[in-house]
């Protein structure tokens, strides 16, 4: 890719509504699970949603794939999964995109080339790359996408999959949100260096980082990569710089986070400040506007997913064999 | 064209491997050292020059090789892959318990991981206790998985093939001590057989002996020595853990009244346990105490002599058939059963 350009208020505007999307999905997820309508574990992005936007701009949703981690929400919503089929999934709904079974941490969407969240921290980077592998027999051109966060630059599945990767110059991608945490736990206090991106190196492969609030510079950074993996080049390490702004889990209190660090957070986080740009040039009714349809798709989208039938039970038995 | 080869097991392996690859373009075949210098037991010989980039060498990474497998196969793909022993799939156990088994489950079969996992396990002279495991009730226990142990050079070639053109994945367990024991005729080139069902191997009508895998061979020259004490024992050679025929079992136990199940893998929360009770829960009469042959719990010595100690043989698994056959009250029979470990 050359000199990026200058983004058209229209590309801004549809990183914004995506953007929105996620986060109100969040917020409403948030309200949901504190009243007891969705139970578990759930994992909110609130914050990284510059990535999941920007990358799934890069990526062609007719033959590319995207493995997420657990925090896979936005990455859902992203690659275009309605909001109601989600929030159904998370209500344990017979009409959530996988009928209830997999949830908030381990659902899957392959007709919107969405091939599974995970719940084991970096186990869906081998697999990322066996989908790079079968692009390099199908002639499909497909690029897979592993994300996964800073924590898991620290699994061994992930090492093995980007060495197994880069010496058969699979076409995929392996993106880590670098958020800051491992689950709870800050991640300058498990490596020694914090340029995760510079393992690339080690493999063989280009590695960049990235600011992780920008979308369009995640896109660019995503873009790159692509046209490098299917043009039979190989993997790359990108590394996305962003931080969540909320906890790790719904009731996380946060109590390791230093003063005043989510207050910066909050500050930098990508919504904000992309809405702080679009508001040089672009009416503040117009935005408001477009932040109220949105708000407004999700509040039904919920709505009507709460109204849904609970997940079948006699269908519990059905699709474990061929 | 259906025919039959002279082939060793090993050979019978491969041809089964040749055969997928040929007739079927979306296999993969891979692993460490299977290309290039044909496999560590030589069973993936020749099938490199034969068939070129379908056929490749790994780095010693079991996670990508499964985690790959499963990506490559949910695209259409269908991935033969090798864990040079089934000892090695515990540093990859993920790939298989949480990501293959739940594929198909979790997207309602939008998406599917057709993979086939062939391993080596079993004790043999010098192997040491992370070389010599039967593992199979680990893989047996998961839901969505499937699991094959071929005992015989024809089931080496069968259930590979069954395996392979199983839409779910799979796990063909064979054994190295198998693998170069001669040749025998087998049958190339047939129909593909579903990926269950047992065989009765040597038909009896005193008691029942199951068993699998390698342990196969001990089982007939047990019920060879049996029939020297004037008991008939019939053998049936379970051939898939899972899913298990309990249908042919049952149908046995029926007609013997006793079982006794053989395997070389720990007693201890094992398949044969499992047998036990499928039969105690079905209600089938039984004339004396069901019983198990197998490891007793304790880690696997290199030691040939020590490994003699803990591993099953024709002698252990003739005195458990005489015990069952002699065996009157329940209570009387598990006393004298010295194969059941007391916990």
């Amino acid at each position: 890719m050359g000199t990026p350009m200058p983004e058209t208020a229209a590309t801004q505007l549809d990183f914004l509504e995506s953007m929105l999307r996620i986060r109100f999905f969040e917020e409403e997820v948030g309200r949901l699970r504190a009243e007891g309508s969705i139970v578990g574990s759930v994992h909110l992005c609130n914050g990284q949603e510059a990535v999941h936007a920007g990358a799934c701009a890069a990526l062609d949703p007719s033959r590319d794939a995207v493995f997420p981690t657990y925090r896979g929400h936005g990455w859902t919503l992203a690659c275009g999964v309605p909001p109601y089929a989600l929030f159904a999934e998370l209500l344990g709904r017979q009409t959530g995109v996988n009928g209830g079974r997999g949830g908030s941490a381990y659902l899957t969407a392959p007709e919107y080339g969405m091939y599974g969240e995970n719940s084991i921290v970096g186990a869906g980077a081998p697999i990322a790359a066996g989908a790079a592998l079968a692009a390099t027999f199908d002639g499909s051109g497909r690029v897979a996408l592993a994300a996964f966060g800073d924590g898991a630059m620290n699994q061994g599945a992930v090492h093995e999959a980007m060495n197994f990767a880069a010496v058969r110059d699979l076409p995929v991608i392996f993106l880590v949100e670098n958020n800051h945490y491992s689950e709870l736990t800050p991640i300058a206090s498990m490596v020694r260096g914090d340029r995760l991106f510079a393992r690339a190196s080690a493999y063989g492969m280009p590695g960049g980082r990235v600011d992780g609030n920008d979308p369009a510079a995640v896109r660019d950074a995503v873009a790159q990569a692509v046209e490098r993996a299917r043009g039979g080049h190989g993997p790359a390490l990108i590394e996305a710089m962003t931080q969540r702004i909320v906890g790790h889990y719904i009731g996380d209190a946060q109590h390791y986070r230093p003063p005043g660090e989510l207050e910066a957070a909050l500050a930098d986080e990508p919504i904000a400040r992309l809405l702080a740009t679009l508001r040089e040039t672009i009416p503040h009714a117009e935005l408001d506007a477009l932040s109220e349809r949105v708000r407004a798709e999700i509040a039904d989208a919920s709505a009507r997913a709460q109204a849904d039938p609970p997940a079948d039970p006699s269908t519990v038995l059905e699709h474990l064999y061929a | 064209m259906p025919e039959t080869r002279d082939l060793s097991y090993a050979e019978a392996v491969n041809a089964a491997l040749a055969r997928a690859l040929d007739e079927r373009p979306e296999t993969l075949l891979f692993g460490e050292d299977v290309a290039l210098p044909g496999g560590v037991f030589g069973v993936t010989k020749g099938l490199r020059r034969r068939f070129g980039e379908r056929v490749f060498d790994t780095p010693i990474s079991e996670s990508a090789i499964i985690g790959g497998a499963v990506g490559a196969a949910m695209f259409g793909r269908r991935p033969i892959v090798e864990i040079m022993w089934a000892d090695f799939f515990l540093v990859a156990l993920d790939q298989v318990v949480n990501q293959a088994a739940n594929v198909r489950y979790v997207s309602r079969g939008a998406v599917t991981a057709p993979i086939t996992i062939r391993t080596q396990q079993g004790s043999a002279p010098g192997a040491c206790a992370q070389h010599s495991q039967s593992l199979e009730a680990v893989f047996a226990h998961v839901p969505g998985l499937r699991v094959a142990m071929p005992a015989t050079h024809q089931d080496a070639y069968d259930l590979l093939l069954a395996a392979v053109w199983c839409d779910d994945p799979v796990i063909v367990i064979e054994n190295r001590t198998l693998y170069h024991t001669g040749r025998r005729p087998v049958g190339v080139n047939g129909g593909i057989q579903p990926a269950e069902g047992a065989l009765i191997r040597r038909p009896g009508a005193d008691v029942t002996l199951l068993t699998w895998g390698a342990m196969l061979h001990a089982a007939l020259e047990a019920a060879e020595l049996a029939a020297g004490r004037g008991i008939d024992a019939e053998v049936i050679d379970a051939r898939w853990i899972r899913p298990l025929d309990l249908d042919t079992v049952l149908a046995s136990v029926e007609r013997t009244g006793r079982l006794v199940v053989a395997h070389e893998a720990h007693t201890t929360g094992g398949v044969g346990g499992e047998v036990l009770a499928a039969v105690a829960e079905s209600g089938v009469r039984l004339r004396s105490a069901p019983l198990r042959v197998g490891a007793p719990p304790v880690r696997m010595p290199a030691a040939p002599a020590l490994a003699r100690a803990v591993v099953p043989n024709a002698l252990t698994i003739a005195d458990a058939l005489i015990r069952s056959a002699a065996g009157g009250s329940v209570g009387a029979a598990a006393e004298g059963a010295a194969d059941v470990p007391r916990r």
